[in-house]
């Protein structure tokens, strides 16, 4: 067990993978040389070879399209998208073919392939380098999505995914890569997917949230905690669903917020109400209510932090369901 | 040898055929006489299922098709040039191209019929999915291709598609990830000059699409489309680069669209019909079939023969995918995923209680 940060861990989550693996291999812009944008691929290069830590041409669709090709020549390709929003011209492939090929060849070829993109705003940056896209990816059939929230799940979950014979999408809250630190396990670790983590107990109100808005969620509980017992749930992977943690903590709690930085409309916050709705009407106590980014594109940084979800949003929210 | 021919308002385009007069007749070196049958009897294969396809669509025995008549050539000639080990990766356009290494008919014709039995394992004949949407295989060509080469394997890959595909993006981010990685690759654009309606003219002010090699450093050739054993030759020489480490060649098969885009497409409304004509007095079939002629190679009796091969496998392909059972509502289900999520099985059983199963 090592004290890293979210970035330092999911590091940490290459070096074990591709020594563990020789067909994983990592690739996209700025990688290999540089170690990535972030410095999330740094060192790869150096210690498997440019061969297994690629500098690709600058082309989003061509990297997802080749890592195609490169599973169906036996490797298990971890893509780098550099921004979140600089993914969407790999959303042709992700759609049209990524989700589709297994299905295509009514199951006789995997293809375990990882796509992995820091994601969210909060960093002060230019336009298109704050998006929150996991409906995107989240909708798409024959693909999974994960979002840690923690180094430890940054580790374990890009570990899961790497592993996986699916393709997984995972989305990096890029705000807490170096801001958030915590304790990894060292060596192999690996975080299903498919289960949510309660980040904080509690039997009055549950606030479900993921990747960057469960800091947040946890703040507003621990602002409640004199009124109310809050309880967070992380629910780390978006497909496939923890739903029984999810029924058993509003089972529990009769009443849910649901936190997405995202816009509203469409959000995968939507769809956690919409199971709400239809699973746990008899366990409500108040309307499930949604805090979302606006239905507007990511604005001007000066004034980003009036999109964002706040802690007084989700403590107002809570205390809503809490009167209602 | 390769002769070149100057078609007027063109560029030179490889071609070894004559017509029989003027133009003399050239051979390929290290073909012998069972390789000229050979393909022979693929282009008959495939020109036999092309054309009882279309009359198997007017009897509504399988859905709308994307009909191949005149691109025999390119398919044959090329696929003649690769080994077993090497992929190929068809566009629609091609939906037939694994006939020529096993494929059952019947497999290609449950495709078109939306039956499960269409959708092949790509492993068994290294033969890709029909890439439905325009070039956004060719990454996936590109990735196979430096993929193999990484594991130091020989093969190589040939990813298929229209002379539409070199607008697209895909295309562009394709050739040029396999420019870059050296991956073997063979680019083989099927140039007959429609997409739809859409006349190459209106598809790219580049004087020709092999001019377009240029920009992803690799070498880019024209060869006349309805020659099949000038595509043999080029893409023969393409694979031998590509074998010895020298990267991707882009090969411009240029032709002519003398049939509809697919079953669906009326083709009266856009295209010069006497042009047309003319065309498909020079389609591929015809002019091979004379060369082989004139070479002493093909007989009546042969080329009897072989068409009545051609179309016993058809009949027994359609009589065959016609057989199939019905398929299970339960695929809907299957094969998204490796392990299917839990909610399938609630939504499989809810749907079968429906429909009275």
């Amino acid at each position: 067990m090592s004290e890293l940060t979210l970035v330092e861990a999911i590091n940490d989550a290459f070096h074990t993978e591709l020594a563990r693996d020789d067909s994983v291999l990592v690739m996209g812009e700025d990688v290999g040389r540089a170690g990535g944008v972030f410095r999330a691929t740094a060192g790869l290069r150096d210690k498997f070879g440019a061969e297994r830590c690629v500098d690709t041409p600058l082309a989003e669709a061509g990297i997802l399209g080749a890592a195609v090709g490169l599973c169906m020549a036996g490797w298990r390709p971890v893509c780098e998208m550099q921004y979140d929003a600089f993914s969407y011209p790999c959303l042709d492939q992700l759609i049209t073919h990524v989700g589709r090929y297994r299905w295509r060849t009514r199951g006789a070829m995997d293809f375990p392939l990882v796509v992995r993109m820091p994601y969210g705003g909060g960093v002060r940056a230019p336009e298109l380098h704050d998006d929150s896209p996991e409906a995107y990816y989240a909708h798409t059939p024959g693909v999974k999505v994960a979002i840690p929230s923690t180094p430890a799940d940054a580790k374990g979950l890009l570990a899961a995914a790497i592993r996986d014979p699916d393709p997984v999408i995972v989305l990096e809250p890029k705000l807490h890569y170096r801001t958030m630190r915590g304790d990894v396990p060292a060596g192999e670790h690996v975080v299903a997917l498919g289960r949510a983590r309660v980040a904080r107990d509690g039997d009055d109100a549950t606030i479900v949230a993921y990747g960057s808005m469960v800091p947040v969620a946890e703040a507003a509980a621990e602002l409640l905690a004199e009124e109310a017992a809050v309880e967070v749930l992380d629910i780390r992977t978006l497909k496939p669903l923890d739903e029984e943690a999810l029924l058993e903590s509003v089972g529990k709690t009769g009443r849910a917020v649901i936190v997405q930085e995202a816009p509203r409309t469409a959000g995968y916050g939507a769809e956690l109400a919409a199971i709400l709705a239809e699973k746990a009407m008899l366990d409500l106590r108040a309307p499930v209510i949604r805090v979302t980014g606006y239905d507007v594109p990511y604005p001007y940084w000066q004034i980003e932090d009036a999109y964002m979800p706040s802690v007084e949003r989700v403590v107002a929210a809570v205390r809503k369901t809490l009167e209602f | 040898m390769a002769q070149t021919l100057r078609v007027p308002g063109s560029h030179d385009l490889r071609r070894v055929i004559g017509d029989g007069e003027a133009i003399p007749d050239g051979e390929v070196e290290g073909l012998e006489e069972r390789d000229l049958l050979e393909l022979y009897r693929s282009m008959v294969l495939l020109r036999t299922y092309d054309e009882r396809s279309v009359v198997f669509h007017r009897q509504g025995r399988i859905g709308t098709y994307a009909i191949f008549w005149n691109h025999e050539a390119m398919q044959a000639g090329s696929a003649y040039a690769l080994e077993r080990e090497d992929w190929i990766f068809p566009s629609y356009r091609e939906s037939a191209i694994g006939l020529l290494r096993g494929m059952p008919v019947s497999t290609v014709l449950s495709w078109w019929r939306g039956h499960p039995a269409g959708w092949w394992n790509p492993l068994d004949y290294n033969v890709a999915s029909i890439c439905v949407p325009i070039g956004t295989h060719v990454p996936h060509a590109a990735g196979l291709a430096w993929g193999k080469k990484l594991r130091g394997e020989s093969s190589c890959a040939v990813a298929y598609f229209g002379d539409g595909a070199t607008s697209e993006g895909s295309f562009h981010e394709g050739a040029n990830f396999a420019g870059v990685m050296r991956a073997p690759l063979i680019l083989f654009c099927n140039n007959n000059q429609w997409a739809i309606s859409t006349p190459l003219s209106a598809q790219t002010a580049a004087e020709t699409l092999a001019d377009k090699a240029v920009g992803y450093g690799i070498p880019g050739v024209r060869v006349d489309g309805c020659d099949v054993l000038a595509v043999f030759e080029a893409t023969r020489d393409a694979v031998a680069r590509a074998r010895a480490g020298e990267g991707p060649t882009f090969i411009e098969a240029v032709s002519y669209r003398t049939a509809p885009h697919a079953t669906a497409d009326d083709p009266r409304a856009y295209i010069d019909l006497e042009r047309v004509e003319e065309e498909k007095r020079r389609e591929c079939l015809g002019r091979y079939e004379a060369y082989l002629r004139r070479a002493g190679v093909l007989s009546d009796e042969l080329a009897e023969s072989t068409r009545a091969e051609a179309a016993e496998a058809l009949r027994s392909g359609i009589a065959a995918a016609e057989e199939e059972p019905p398929a299970d509502v339960g695929l809907v289900f299957e094969h998204a995923y490796a392990a299917p999520p839990a909610s399938f099985a609630a939504e499989l059983a809810e749907l079968r209680e429906l429909l009275g199963e």
